[in-house]
C-alpha cells in the first residue's frame, strides 16, 4: 500500500488533466466532457479509498507520511514542495471525492438543458483537482497555489451564467472579498518563511509545523507583544476567514448563490468553504503552539473561537428572515462554518473536522434537494411561491427532511446531532469563557427554527406555484420546457439517486463519532478506542446531549407553531414573524444592513481611490508620457526641418555650386587650341620662375 | 653672328609672312641656318642630318600639305587670331624669363673646350652599343608613324572620289 | 658668339619666336611650323651644351639630337596627316573654325 504515497499526486492530477482536455473540447462534445470529469473523479475516489486503507492499516507508527521534492533553486537555497498523507488528509480526500462524484452525477441531470454543459464540467473538474491539491499539500506554498486556483474556479463557476449582471457582480464580489483574506494569508506565509526558512509542513523534523520551528517561533515576540507564532497564526486565520465566510468577510456567500445549484452544493457548502476550516486544522500545531501554559488556549485559538461563535449566531439570525430558498441555506452554511471554527478553537482538530465531514454530506444533500425543487418548479426560487411539494416530489421531500433533521441536530439518528454535540460539549468546558457555549446553543435553537420554517413553506401547505406570475424559465431550463406546467414534478432518476445516497450518509456518518465509540476522533488523533457505553457518563456528556435535544425540540415546535399549524395560503401573505415584529424582521432580512454599510464606507472609499488613481494616470503619468513624446516629436520635426533646409539645401547648394563652377570652368574650353597653348605658356613661365627661386634660395 | 642673324631672320619671317608657301621657304632658310650653327659647334653629322631630314623631307612635306589644303578663296582669311596681342605677350614673357634664367646662370664666359673630333664611326658605334634599344624603338616609332599617317590621311573611298 | 650663353640666348629666342607663331597664326600648318621651330631650338640647346659641356666624348648630346630629329620628323608626318583629315572634315585649315571640342 505504500505505493499510494508516491502516487498521491494522481489524486488531484487526474481531475486537472480532465479539465485541461475538456478545455480543448467543442461545445458539442458534452458526453466526452462529462465522461472525463466523472471518470477522473471516480478514479480519484478509488485512489482516496486506497489512501484511507493505507492509513488505517499503518496505524501505530508515524501517522504522517510525506513525499517532498525540490522545486527550484535560488541562490543557495532550494524551494521544496511536497505532499503528505495523514489521517486528516485521508478523511478529507475520501469526503471530497465521494461528495464530488455524487454532485457530478447530479449535474449530469441538472445541467442537461444548459448549452454550456462542456464548460461547466471543465470548471468543475478543475475545481475538484485544485481542492484535492489543497488537501494533500505538504507545503504552505503549494497549498496557497491550489487555494488560489480554488478561488479562481469559484469565480468562474459563480459567474457561470455571465450574461446575468447579478451573477457577474456576485462572482466579482466573491473573488475580491476572499482576496483580502488571501493577502493576509500571503503576509503570514512570507513571515513564516522568513522566520523558519521552510514552508514544508513536515520534513523529517525540519518542517515549519514541527517542534524545532515551533519553539523558535514561540520564542520570538513582535512589537505588540504577540509572539511570532501568534502573529502568523492570526494572519493565516484571516485567509481562512475570507474563504470560509466568517463574519466580516461573509458578504460574498449569499450572493454566490447566483451560480448553478450543483456549484452551490459542491463549492459553497461542502468543500471550498470548508477549505478555510481545513487550513486551520492543518496549521493547528502552529495555532496552538505556546510556551509554558498548556491549559490556557493561545491567543490565536481564542480569536478563532470568538469569531466562529459570533458568525454562528449572526448568520442564524439572518437566515430566519430570508425568502430565497438558496439564501436560507447560504446563511445556514455561514452559521455552520462558524460552528466549525468554534469547534476547532475550543476542542481541537478532531471536533472541528468531525462537524466539517458531517456538514459536507447533509449540506450538499440540502442544496441538491433545493436544486431538485427549483428544477421541478421551473426556476422559481422564492419560497413564498412554492408549497405543497411533498405530494408532487416525494423523494425530494424525504431526502430533504433527512438533511434538515441532520442539520438541526435531531437526536440520535442523525449525524449532525453527534458532531454539534461534540462542539457544544467542548465549548461548555472551555476554560476562558462560557459565552461561546450560550451563543452556540441559541444558534442551534435558531437553526431548528428556520429550517422548520423553510420546510413548511416549501413542502407544506397549499401549492402556490400557480400564483407565480413571473414563472420565469431560466435560460438553462428554457430548452426543456416541453413539459412546463403550473404543477411541480419530481426530478429524473439521475438527480434523485445521489440525493438518496447522501441521505444515507447523513444518517449513518454520525455513528463514527459518538462518545461511546469515538472512532473518528481517535483516528485523527492517532489513538485507539473501544466501544464503551460508560463513556456516556463522562464529563458533561449526558447533560449536553439532553439540553441540545431540548433546544432542537423547542425550535421544531416553534417552527411548527408559527408555520405549520396554519398552512400558508397565499404567496402574498405576510410572514408570521413579519406580523409580530416587522422592524426586527426587516432588519434581519437585510442582513443587518451590512452590505449597505460596506457599500457606504469601503466601496465608496475604494471608488474614490480608484478615481484618484485614474486622475493620476490620466494627467500625471499620461502627462509625463505625452511630454516625452512631445519632446521626441519636437526633435523629429526639428530633425526634419534641419534635414530639409540645412542638409538638403546645403547639399543642393553644393551640387549647384559644383555645376555652376563647372559651367564657368567650361567657358575655358572654347575649343581653340591656341588658347590652351597660351595657358601652357603661362604655366611654363610660372614653373621656370619657381625653379629659379628654388635654385636661388 | 651673321649666322645667328640669318637664322633669326629666317625664322621670324617664317612665322610672319602672309603666304604659306613663302613661310615654308623662309623656314627652309632657317633650317639651313641652324644646320650651319651645328657645323660651327663641331657637330658635323647632326648638321648634315638636319639638312637631309628637315630641309629635304619635312619642308617638302609641309609644302605638299599646303598645296593640298589650299583653297582659292575670294577673300583670304586674316592671318592672325583676334587675340594676337595676348599670345605675343605670353611668348615675350617666356623669352624674358628664359633669358633672365640664362643670364643668372653660371654658364657665363667659359672657355671653349678643345675640339672633340667626333667621327661617324663613333656615332655608329654608340648607336649600336649603348643606344641600341632607343634605336630599335625609334625604328618602331617611325614605322608606326608612317603607317598611321597613311591611314589618317587616306580617308574613305568616297572622299577620294 | 663664342660663348655658351650666347648660344643659349639664341636658342631661347628661336624658341619664343616659334612659340609666338604657334600662338598667333590662324593656319594650322603654320602652327605646326612653329612647333618644328621650337624643336629645332631645343636641339640647338642640346648641341650647345654638348660642345661646352664637361664630357663631349660621351656623345650624349649628339645622340639625343639625332633621336629628337627623327622623332620630330615622324611627328611632323603624323601631324600633317591629321591636318589633312581635319581639312577633309572642316573644308578649311582655319583654326578658328575648329572648335567642336568647345565645352
Amino acid at each position: 500500500m505504500t505505493w499510494i504515497i508516491k502516487n498521491l499526486w494522481l489524486v488531484p492530477a487526474l481531475p486537472i488533466l480532465a479539465a485541461a482536455i475538456s478545455a480543448l473540447l467543442r461545445r458539442r462534445d458534452r458526453i466526452a466532457a462529462a465522461t472525463l470529469a466523472v471518470g477522473s473523479m471516480a478514479a480519484s475516489f478509488l485512489l482516496s479509498i486506497c489512501a484511507l486503507l493505507h492509513v488505517l492499516t499503518s496505524r501505530g507508527g508515524n501517522p504522517i507520511h510525506t513525499f517532498n521534492f525540490r522545486w527550484f533553486q535560488f541562490g543557495n537555497e532550494w524551494l521544496k514542495l511536497g505532499w503528505m498523507l495523514d489521517p486528516l488528509t485521508a478523511v478529507m480526500l475520501v469526503m471530497i471525492t465521494l461528495v464530488g462524484l455524487l454532485i457530478f452525477i447530479y449535474s449530469l441531470g441538472y445541467m442537461d438543458h444548459d448549452e454550456n454543459f462542456t464548460r461547466f464540467f471543465c470548471f468543475l473538474a478543475l475545481f475538484a483537482g485544485a481542492m484535492l491539491g489543497v488537501v494533500i499539500a505538504n507545503s504552505l506554498l503549494l497549498l496557497f497555489m491550489c487555494w488560489e486556483i480554488v478561488g479562481l474556479t469559484s469565480y468562474l463557476l459563480i459567474g457561470f451564467w455571465y450574461n446575468k449582471p447579478e451573477a457577474a457582480a456576485a462572482a466579482k464580489k466573491a473573488f475580491i472579498t476572499t482576496r483580502i483574506g488571501d493577502l493576509a494569508f500571503l503576509l503570514g506565509m512570507v513571515w513564516l518563511y522568513a522566520k523558519t526558512g521552510t514552508l514544508l509542513f513536515y520534513d523529517g523534523g525540519a518542517g515549519c509545523l514541527e517542534n524545532s520551528a515551533l519553539t523558535h517561533l514561540v520564542a520570538q515576540s513582535t512589537a505588540i507583544g504577540l509572539t511570532a507564532s501568534t502573529g502568523i497564526a492570526l494572519l493565516i486565520f484571516c485567509g481562512a476567514a475570507g474563504k470560509s465566510g466568517q463574519v466580516p468577510f461573509h458578504v460574498w456567500l449569499p450572493d454566490a448563490m447566483e451560480g448553478p445549484t450543483p456549484v452551490s452544493a459542491l463549492i459553497h457548502a461542502a468543500t471550498m468553504v470548508a477549505a478555510g476550516v481545513f487550513l486551520i486544522a492543518r496549521a493547528y500545531p502552529l495555532m496552538s503552539a505556546h510556551a509554558g501554559f498548556p491549559y490556557t488556549p493561545t491567543i490565536a485559538l481564542q480569536v478563532v473561537t470568538w469569531v466562529g461563535a459570533i458568525t454562528a449566531l449572526f448568520a442564524a439570525l439572518i437566515a430566519v428572515a430570508q425568502f430565497d430558498i438558496k439564501r436560507i441555506l447560504a446563511y445556514s452554511t455561514i452559521s455552520q462554518l462558524g460552528y466549525m471554527m468554534m469547534g476547532l478553537g475550543v476542542g481541537g482538530v478532531a471536533v472541528g473536522t468531525f462537524h466539517l465531514i458531517t456538514h459536507a454530506f447533509f449540506k450538499s444533500l440540502l442544496f441538491l434537494g433545493t436544486g431538485s425543487v427549483i428544477h421541478g418548479c421551473n426556476g422559481e426560487q422564492d419560497i413564498r411561491r412554492m408549497g405543497g411539494l411533498r405530494r408532487h416530489m416525494p423523494i425530494t421531500f424525504a431526502t430533504y427532511a433527512v438533511g434538515m433533521l441532520a442539520l438541526c441536530g435531531f437526536p440520535l439518528f442523525f449525524s449532525g446531532f453527534w458532531s454539534k454535540d461534540d462542539i457544544l460539549r467542548s465549548a461548555l468546558t472551555w476554560s476562558v469563557s462560557r459565552a461561546p457555549f450560550y451563543m452556540g446553543a441559541f444558534g442551534a435553537l435558531l437553526t431548528a427554527f428556520y429550517m422548520t420554517r423553510q420546510v413548511f413553506y416549501v413542502f407544506g401547505g397549499r401549492a402556490r406555484l400557480a400564483e407565480s406570475s413571473r414563472n420565469i424559465l431560466h435560460s438553462s431550463h428554457a430548452a426543456g420546457s416541453a413539459h412546463a406546467s403550473a404543477l411541480p414534478r419530481e426530478s429524473p432518476t439521475v438527480m434523485t439517486v445521489p440525493l438518496v445516497i447522501l441521505a444515507a450518509f447523513a444518517m449513518l456518518l454520525g455513528f463514527m463519532g459518538t462518545p461511546a465509540w469515538p472512532w473518528f476522533q481517535s483516528f485523527l488523533d492517532g489513538t485507539h478506542t473501544t466501544f464503551a457505553v460508560s463513556a456516556f457518563s463522562g464529563l458533561a456528556v449526558l447533560p449536553v446531549m439532553v439540553s441540545s435535544s431540548i433546544l432542537v425540540f423547542c425550535g421544531l415546535g416553534l417552527g411548527w407553531a408559527f408555520y405549520g399549524h396554519k398552512p400558508i395560503q397565499h404567496a402574498d401573505d405576510l410572514d408570521e414573524l413579519d406580523k409580530l415584529q416587522p422592524s426586527i424582521f426587516n432588519f434581519l432580512g437585510h442582513a443587518f444592513y451590512l452590505d449597505a454599510l460596506y457599500g457606504a464606507t469601503l466601496i465608496r472609499w475604494n471608488t474614490w481611490w480608484s478615481k484618484v488613481c485614474d486622475w493620476l494616470d490620466r494627467w500625471v503619468w499620461n502627462g509625463a508620457v505625452q511630454s516625452v513624446s512631445f519632446c521626441v516629436l519636437g526633435i523629429a520635426h526639428f530633425d526634419d526641418f534641419f534635414d530639409a533646409s540645412v542638409v538638403n539645401s546645403g547639399f543642393d547648394e553644393g551640387c549647384q555650386g559644383v555645376s555652376r563652377s563647372g559651367q564657368i570652368l567650361s567657358l575655358l574650353q572654347d575649343g581653340q587650341v591656341q588658347s590652351y597653348m597660351r595657358i601652357i605658356g603661362c604655366a611654363l613661365i610660372v614653373l621656370v620662375l619657381y625653379l629659379l627661386w628654388g635654385a636661388k634660395a | 653672328m651673321i649666322l645667328a642673324v640669318l637664322t633669326v631672320a629666317g625664322m621670324a619671317s617664317a612665322m610672319g609672312l602672309r603666304n604659306a608657301v613663302h613661310c615654308v621657304l623662309a623656314l627652309t632658310l632657317g633650317f639651313t641656318g641652324v644646320a650651319a650653327l651645328y657645323l660651327q659647334l663641331d657637330a658635323q653629322f647632326v648638321g648634315l642630318a638636319q639638312i637631309m631630314v628637315y630641309v629635304g623631307a619635312v619642308a617638302i612635306l609641309i609644302v605638299f600639305v599646303i598645296m593640298m589644303t589650299h583653297r582659292s578663296e575670294p577673300a583670304a582669311p586674316p592671318n592672325f587670331i583676334s587675340l594676337w596681342t595676348v599670345g605675343s605677350v605670353v611668348a615675350a614673357a617666356v623669352f624674358a624669363v628664359l633669358a633672365w634664367a640664362i643670364c643668372c646662370s653660371a654658364a657665363s664666359t667659359q672657355g671653349l673646350p678643345p675640339q672633340p673630333g667626333v667621327t661617324v664611326q663613333q656615332i655608329g658605334d654608340a648607336l649600336m652599343h649603348r643606344f641600341l634599344l632607343p634605336l630599335e624603338i625609334m625604328g618602331l616609332l617611325l614605322t608606326a608613324a608612317l603607317i598611321g599617317a597613311v591611314v589618317i590621311a587616306m580617308g574613305h573611298k568616297e572622299d577620294m572620289k | 658668339m663664342n660663348s655658351l650663353q650666347n648660344y643659349l640666348l639664341l636658342s631661347s629666342l628661336l624658341f619664343s619666336i616659334g612659340f609666338a607663331g604657334a600662338l598667333i597664326r590662324r593656319n594650322a600648318i603654320l602652327v605646326l611650323i612653329g612647333i618644328e621651330l621650337m624643336l629645332n631650338a631645343a636641339n640647338l640647346n642640346f648641341i650647345a651644351f654638348w660642345r661646352y659641356g664637361p664630357a663631349p666624348a660621351a656623345l650624349t648630346g649628339i645622340m639625343f639630337t639625332i633621336f629628337s630629329i627623327s622623332i620630330a620628323a615622324a611627328e611632323a608626318a603624323v601631324g600633317l596627316g591629321i591636318i589633312l583629315a581635319v581639312y577633309r572634315h572642316f573644308r578649311t585649315t582655319d583654326l578658328y573654325h575648329m572648335n567642336s571640342l568647345k565645352g
